[in-house]
């Protein structure tokens, strides 16, 4: 057994940490730091960086513009951009819809696609849930008919996270009803734009937007659209959520949120000292730490058999339990930081630029509201409960 | 034994839980918060005529002599409904400082409007350092000829921007920390000298921080004696703890029942989920925690108003102790029953988990009542 990196590792460790030192904008690293808003715009700047390094596209096959990383690379990659305060990708393009084109779709559609992803001339999102249809997906009802060269397009698709801002969205669309429910099932490309596609914000209980409804009347989608082919995008489907629950974990994210609860408690004062002083709530801090670290080797480890040639089985569900309840715990110490100033909703303290007295802690506005943000880490991409019945089954083969 | 209502509190219940009903459907109640003054004028008006407002002061004082439990009836019908007006601070804090502490001419000036709702009240008893410690309190107030002259800041005073008179704990001797050399001054919002910096809270209501800078005041605004107000605001804490308790038993209550609903009509795989035996049993989990808050709650209401003693600190720090940590547990586990939907601005049930955890942030959180039991813990 050896836990320490290769010197290889290292070095490119040291890479990573100088390009991130140079290279990602000081207003952008103090907004993910500090929980400040990120407008669109600073998404989209700092993908521009990363894919002028050739460091967006990870995942990717080096053929189509991506690069070749171990998984231990990916990973160091992940605690260091999250320890400097460097936005997450958002995925849905990059890490979502982009590998399933490459595995599953056509020469024209990587032609067509995958460069516009590399760019951020497209911005995807994710059409799998419907109203009644969220941890049962399969019983989606959103319906797609062929007629002639192009499908008719009904139905709604819901929690749509961030569709306000895209012009594509990858959908599951049933085109078969008379077969088995998963078996009826296809993977379309929809352009937002297209006529009959209708989104509506749904505002989140923090008073976000950052989620939406989007609707489809009548709309008429290319059959070029169509990736791999019709009723078979179940299976597409899934290899997809493998590739979003590895990532789900966000280790390298709760890292950096612990390093920032420590700022916040040692600013905080209780009976006159620093509250990171304070036994009790040293204490609350000192186990989510502990629990954190645990995680972090179980994340290792997983990555390790990953990079053995194994895949990620089951093994990623239960990280994915304890790595959202430790993210959570660690939203709700920062919340209970604040003492009585965790009620205030500050609005205008959650922009960078404002330049008045702060009510409370610097950081201390977007607090209160993150704990409850933070709810959705144990709600999507899975529910931890849906994590659990997998690996009841998977693993304990029950 | 019998835990059941009398009669009196039970209409008492059914009074302000028919109005409740009546003016404070989900709808009206997000428009109430959205508004400038952030609550309901006419609900609070209503509230007044209804003899509410009067609850717990004295029969002498043209109140309605009401008990712990009395007060307990009106709250948890309050927090069923996420009610926003300033009640808990005008009647049962601003109120009960009055009344214990204040001289005839206060009681007869101010108790009077507050009765009938004419007048609110907000007490600021914290300040930026004091994370619920009620004696960490630097704000000072100097004498200067007949009266005092106060400087430094309250914080997050709910209701503070709609009140017509602020109470504030200041130090007139001794250290930070000190349980000495506190006291209590009522302060005209208007006063020169008075800033209020006000703000939506994560709970849909509106508070704001004090600042006083060389304010002056007369000698008639000092509550209670000089220096000894510690007890007064320790003793009036304990019963706005114990009206916050059974506010959130409210809340409780209609978060179990919408998510109880839920589980019976949210079908996924064909069945609804309530059928998931894992569901199930987290249902009774927080079941039971609701129960406990209830206990909790009577508990608290019971020796609200008793005299001072560490048995009714301790008593008060337990139930408040129960309420945060059921009102967590109950509020984090609806969301995640709900899925996607109790993560929404429209829907109920995120607003009764937002206010259930502010509770936890008003007059001391589980983790501080933990300690102050500990502290009170007697070797059998
Ligand atoms: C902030 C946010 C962003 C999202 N972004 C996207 C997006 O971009 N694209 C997209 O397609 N979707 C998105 N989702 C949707 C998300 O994937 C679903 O919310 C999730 O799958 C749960 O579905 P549901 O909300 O319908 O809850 P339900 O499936 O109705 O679940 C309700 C409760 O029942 C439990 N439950 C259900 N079935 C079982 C079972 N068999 N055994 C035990 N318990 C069970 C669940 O765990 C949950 O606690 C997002 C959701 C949120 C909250």
């Amino acid at each position: 057994m050896n836990m320490n990196y290769t010197a290889e590792e290292l070095a490119f460790r040291d890479e990573v940490r100088s390009f991130l030192e140079q290279k990602l904008p000081a207003d952008i690293a103090a907004k993910v730091k500090r929980g400040r808003r990120m407008s669109r715009a600073d998404h989209e700047r700092w993908q521009q960086i990363l894919s002028k390094q050739g460091w967006y596209a990870t995942h990717w096959p080096e053929e189509y513009g991506g690069v070749k990383w171990s998984a231990v690379q990916k990973h160091i990659w992940d605690e260091e951009s999250c320890r400097y305060g460097a936005p997450r990708s958002i995925p849905f393009g990059v890490n979502m819809v982009a590998p399933v084109i490459i595995k599953f779709g056509s020469e024209e559609q990587k032609q067509q696609y995958l460069p516009r992803i590399l760019s951020g001339e497209d911005w995807w999102c994710q059409g799998y849930s419907e109203p009644g249809a969220g941890s049962d997906l399969a019983s989606l009802k959103t319906r797609a008919v062929r007629e002639g060269d192009h499908y008719v397009v009904n139905g709604q698709k819901t929690w749509t996270t961030l569709g306000q801002h895209a012009n594509m969205i990858f959908c599951l669309v049933r085109t078969n009803t008379e077969v088995k429910a998963q078996e009826g099932i296809s993977f379309l490309l929809i352009d937002m734009e297209t006529p009959g596609v209708t989104v509506r914000p749904i505002i989140t209980l923090d008073g976000e937007h950052e989620v939406n409804e989007v609707f489809f009347d009548n709309v008429k989608v290319p059959v070029e659209n169509l990736v791999g082919e019709e009723d078979k995008g179940w299976t597409y489907a899934k290899y997809l959520l493998t590739y979003e629950r590895t990532g789900l974990a966000g280790i390298g994210a709760s890292k950096a949120a612990l390093s920032h609860l420590k700022g916040i408690a040692s600013r905080q004062k209780k009976n006159g000292r620093p509250l990171i002083e304070d036994p009790s709530f040293a204490q609350r801090v000192a186990q989510v730490e502990i629990d954190l670290m645990a995680a972090a080797i179980s994340n290792l480890r997983i990555i390790a058999s990953v990079e053995g040639g194994g895949v990620p089985g089951a093994e990623s569900s239960m990280l994915k339990v304890r790595g959202t309840e430790i993210r959570q715990a660690i939203t709700d110490l920062a919340r209970r930081a604040l003492g009585p100033y965790a009620q205030p909703f500050v609005e205008e303290e959650l922009n960078l630029d404002y330049e008045g007295d702060f009510l409370s802690d610097q950081d201390g506005a977007p607090l209160s509201a993150q704990y409850f943000n933070m709810r959705k880490l144990s709600i999507f991409g899975g529910s931890n409960e849906i994590q659990k019945n997998i690996v009841t089954k998977m693993i304990l083969g029950l | 034994m019998d835990f059941r209502l009398n009669e009196e509190q039970q209409m008492l219940q059914d009074t302000v839980a028919r109005l409740v009903r009546g003016e404070y459907e989900f709808e009206k109640r997000l428009k109430y918060s959205e508004s400038e003054l952030g609550f309901s004028e006419d609900f609070w008006k209503q509230l007044g005529e209804l003899g509410l407002c009067a609850v717990p002061f004295p029969e002498e004082l043209g109140g309605f002599g009401g008990s712990g439990v009395d007060v307990q009836s009106v709250m948890t019908e309050l927090g069923r409904g996420l009610c926003l007006e300033p009640y808990m601070q005008t009647v049962i804090l601003g109120g009960g400082i009055i009344s214990q502490a204040g001289s005839d001419s206060q009681k007869e000036d101010w108790l009077g409007r507050i009765a009938t709702g004419e007048l609110k009240v907000a007490v600021g008893l914290q300040e930026p350092q004091s994370h619920y410690n009620l004696n960490d309190v630097e704000t000072r107030a100097k004498k200067s000829g007949d009266g005092y002259t106060l400087n430094g800041r309250k914080g997050v005073l709910i209701g503070g921007h709609a009140a017509g008179l602020i109470i504030v704990s200041a130090r007139t001797s001794g250290d930070s920390r000190d349980a000495d050399g506190l006291s209590l001054f009522a302060i005209d919002p208007e006063a020169a000298g008075v800033d209020r910096r006000t703000y939506p809270t994560m709970d849909g209501a509106k508070g704001c921080d004090v600042f006083l800078k060389d304010v002056k005041v007369g000698a008639d605004a000092l509550i209670g004696t000089e220096g000894k107000a510690g007890d007064v605001i320790q003793y009036q804490a304990g019963r706005a703890m114990a009206a916050l308790c059974a506010e959130a038993v409210g809340a409780m209550e209609e978060s179990i029942k919408l998510t109880l609903e839920y589980l019976k009509t949210r079908k996924q795989f064909g069945v609804p989920i309530g059928k998931f035996q894992v569901l199930q049993h987290r249902m009774v989990d927080m079941s039971s925690e609701l129960e406990q808050a209830r206990s909790a709650s009577i508990l608290a209401a019971s020796v609200a108003n008793d005299e001072a003693s560490d048995e009714r600190t301790r008593t008060l720090a337990a139930a408040k102790n129960i309420i945060g940590r059921a009102g967590q547990h109950i509020s984090e586990q609806a969301i995640q029953l709900h899925g996607g939907i109790g993560m929404t601005w429209e829907y109920s049930l995120a607003h009764y988990a937002k206010r259930l955890i502010m509770i936890n942030h008003q007059l001391g959180d589980d983790d501080h009542h933990l300690e102050a039991y500990a502290g009170l813990l007697q070797a059998s």
